[in-house]
């Protein structure tokens, strides 16, 4: 393992992490909810209308986040590699998994982590390591 | 109220997926290729936030009612079992081929990113297959 020195950002990944944990803190206290996204925006999606105001705020709310951190900085230029084909078998793949997994990375990695939830760290233990092994194969087996 | 305060969520979360780097696919890729030349930095992600996270989920825990007078819905389920299993394992693939989980795919959409419009857009697919998969079984 060689560790990509240019590219570590320990402070300000701890300093983003610790917002995301105070807007987790926020929505539970506040609102009595769980941050989690996949679960925000599939519930938009079932057919019930009931709770639909703040579920779109919140989701407007991150689409918005970069329009409001560009009031106060440059907001720093995503570099995505995957092509058309890849990014939407990744967005099928990601939508119908994290809905019947009830969670993704806020979900279950933030918030079930939080409340020491063990469905949850198991849920965080399959995708994570999921993830790595689809990173090794595509990048090491199959070079691409 | 309960609307402003979840914009609000929503605005502070995004903000930290920026931040952090999380909104960035190729760093996302980098923390995920441990065989590769290896970028730690998401592991620090998950430390501050879930370093705040376990406070507000303690004081959480112990009303039943939000500050605002919301219920306090929190997830009762303790089974592990397949839908978890598989569900997150499909999700981590999914995650793994082009480093976008859902939020930070939302903030790159917000920050005007086709390819995030590309991968946004079949994720509401796979979620609306899925809600309407549930809804047949009934």
């Amino acid at each position: 393992m060689t560790i990509d020195w240019a590219s570590f950002t320990p402070w300000r990944s701890l300093a983003g992490g610790v917002l995301i944990g105070v807007a987790v803190a926020l929505f539970v206290l506040l609102n009595g909810r769980i941050a989690g996204i996949s679960g925000v925006l599939g519930g938009l999606l079932n057919g019930k209308q009931v709770d639909s105001a703040w579920r779109a705020a919140f989701i407007a709310g991150l689409v918005g986040a970069p329009l409001i951190y560009g009031l106060f900085a440059v907001v720093p230029t995503p570099q995505i590699d995957a092509d058309t084909a890849a990014l939407a078998l990744a967005g099928l793949l990601v939508g119908v998994g994290t809905r019947y997994g009830s969670g993704c990375t806020s979900g279950h990695g933030v918030c079930g982590i939080s409340r020491g939830s063990r469905r949850s760290v198991v849920a965080t233990f399959v995708f994570m390591g999921a993830g790595f092994a689809t990173v090794f194969v595509l990048r090491h087996v199959l070079g691409s | 109220m309960l609307i402003l305060t979840a914009l609000l969520a929503g605005i502070v979360f995004g903000v930290g997926l920026v931040i952090s780097g999380m909104a960035n696919p190729a760093k996302v890729l980098g923390f995920l290729d441990v065989a590769g030349s290896w970028d730690p930095s998401l592991a620090f992600v998950m430390a501050g936030a879930v370093g705040v996270g376990v406070i507000a989920f303690a004081l959480a825990r112990r009303r039943t009612v939000s500050l605002l007078g919301a219920g306090m819905q929190l997830p009762k389920a303790r089974q592990i079992d397949r839908r978890l299993v598989l569900g997150s394992l499909t999700f981590g693939i999914g995650w793994g081929l082009a480093g976008f989980c859902p939020g930070p795919a939302l903030v790159a959409l917000g920050m005007g990113q086709t390819k995030a419009l590309v991968f946004v857009a079949f994720m509401l697919a796979g979620m609306g297959l899925f809600a309407w998969l549930e809804r047949r079984a009934g």
